[in-house]
């Protein structure tokens, strides 16, 4: 379980990066942080591992401040994944998936097996492990990411726009490997994104943010489409603009769902 | 043409090529006051590029100071220490590694500042201790610049080197100095000439080290247009 307590980021040149937000993330479930660039979500997730450190309130992990603990064996025990990747480009996809272990003595043994495992895990085939990072497709590289997140066993896992960098496509394929690791592992993940439909699928609870982490709203999915909780969520996922309203149009006998901009996006069964 | 081969004839004296005074005896020390300077250097520019590198601040200041450091007269900065350590091969020495330090202070810092900065900021949050990220992240991504910076202070050292002879009788310097002071053209071209092939040398055998540190920043060469790059699997 993760909480945010009152926390806030000033910096000394009188920015603010939040202002005051609380949270809780309940173990073994997916929050999402939705918000576009300068809402502050990603200075909130890097206050869990302690990359930021908050200038007021506290951030506890299972009822400890994370200020307590130390920094490098914090994040140790913490799964983060990033955006582009962040493999280390002069050691291979082994060795990147093997870097936390190693560090926390693992044999070179235990943590290559270890590395293979969750290759094929992760969906990667165990021929790439000698390959270089440069050497995978962008899709492959945020895999590799996830399987060196997961290779400590963390029991919390922080992603900072993981998919952002992928083509849709991909990051569809992406997502829907997330959803089964997740209801095989359970970890209590984090998930910050500025893609409404991403937050959506991924979210068992979506926190919607204004500059600054103020929550502008909080609940799942079905929640925030039915009672968006103001014009500023409305426009955020696209309420104002009919992406969100369908109505059904008949054509060669079947039912059509089109939004009102006037998008097909589905048939009715 | 007639002093380069009376340059040859000097070099071909049976006599030069053994002995305490000889050639092959001055090369040695020639490359040993190059080694120890270089090396004195390395001792403040690699911890002081480390240090400017990493933290990704300052280089401005550094860059201003290395600046004004390149353009002191190493004659005029080997009377001086000559003048305060005397006769002998410490001042010469000072003043090579003073001339070594800002190409490997810069090799050290530009190559740190070349890392794309992602790199170690995702190494230092995945649980990477700060010293573990300059040792395992970013001195082995650096290490082509470094080296290439190791390339042009050594180049610059091993020529400037034959100053070690106005305070010493050290290297192959002397063979300048005292073609100088007998006015001995021959032997002051002849000294040149071996300087010149132990430059070249040096410069064959780093520019190897340069592309042997390339292999370990760059294992799968993705950098170089010229090297094979496996076909990117199109799946994801």
């Amino acid at each position: 379980m993760i909480e945010f307590e009152h926390v806030a980021k000033h910096y000394p040149d009188g920015t603010v990066a939040v202002r005051d937000f609380s949270l809780t993330v309940p173990s073994h479930r997916c929050v999402v942080l939705l918000g576009s660039s300068g809402s502050g979500k990603t200075t909130l997730l890097r206050m869990v591992n302690r990359m930021v450190d908050p200038t007021g309130g506290r951030v506890l992990i299972d009822d400890a401040d994370v200020r307590d603990s130390d920094p490098v064996a914090l994040r140790r025990s913490i799964g983060y994944v990033l955006q582009s990747g962040g493999l280390l480009p002069h050691r291979t996809v082994a060795d990147n998936v093997a870097t936390v272990p190693l560090l926390t003595g693992a044999t070179r043994r235990a943590a290559r097996s270890r590395a293979l495992e969750l290759l094929g895990r992760v969906g990667l085939d165990e021929s790439l492990a000698q390959r270089y990072p440069a050497q995978l497709s962008g899709g492959q590289q945020q895999r590799v990411g996830v399987a060196r997140a997961l290779a400590a066993d963390p029991n919390i896992l922080l992603m900072d726009e993981p998919f952002g960098a992928v083509d849709p496509l991909v990051r569809r394929e992406l997502q829907d490997e997330l959803l089964r690791l997740q209801s095989d592992l359970g970890k209590t993940i984090l998930f910050v994104t500025h893609d409404v439909d991403e937050a959506f699928r991924l979210g068992d609870e979506v926190i919607v943010l204004r500059p600054q982490a103020e929550i502008a709203q909080r609940g799942t999915s079905v929640e925030i489409l039915a009672q968006p909780a103001d014009d500023f969520v409305r426009g955020f996922i696209g309420a104002d603009r009919g992406r969100r309203s369908l109505r059904l149009a008949t054509s060669g006998g079947r039912q059509v769902a089109v939004d009102l901009e006037g998008h097909a996006v589905g048939i009715l069964e | 043409m007639s002093l380069l081969s009376e340059a040859w004839a000097w070099l071909a004296v049976e006599g030069r090529w053994s002995g305490p005074a000889g050639i092959p005896a001055r090369t040695a020390q020639h490359l040993a006051v190059t080694g120890v300077a270089v090396l004195l250097g390395a001792v403040v520019a690699v911890p002081a590029g480390i240090l400017v590198g990493h933290a990704r601040r300052g280089a401005g200041w550094v860059a201003a100071l290395m600046g004004g450091a390149r353009a002191v007269p190493s004659l005029g900065l080997l009377t001086l220490f000559g003048l305060w350590l005397g006769i002998g091969v410490e001042a010469p020495l000072l003043t090579l590694a003073v001339l070594a330090v800002p190409s490997l202070l810069a090799g050290v810092y530009s190559g740190f500042l070349a890392i794309d900065e992602a790199i170690p900021q995702a190494a230092r949050a995945v649980g990477l201790s700060p010293g573990q990220v300059v040792v395992l992240v970013e001195l082995p991504l650096a290490l082509p610049v470094i080296v290439g910076g190791l390339r042009a202070a050594t180049l610059q050292v091993v020529a400037t080197a034959t100053l070690a002879a106005y305070t010493s009788d050290y290297g192959l310097g002397r063979y300048l100095f005292a073609g100088l002071k007998t006015r001995d053209y021959a032997q002051m071209l002849a000294g040149s000439l071996i300087v010149i092939a132990l430059a070249l040398a040096l410069e064959l055998l780093l520019a190897a080290l340069q592309r042997a540190a390339r292999r370990v920043a760059d294992p799968a060469h993705t950098s170089d247009p010229s090297g094979r790059r496996p076909s990117r699997k199109d799946h994801p």
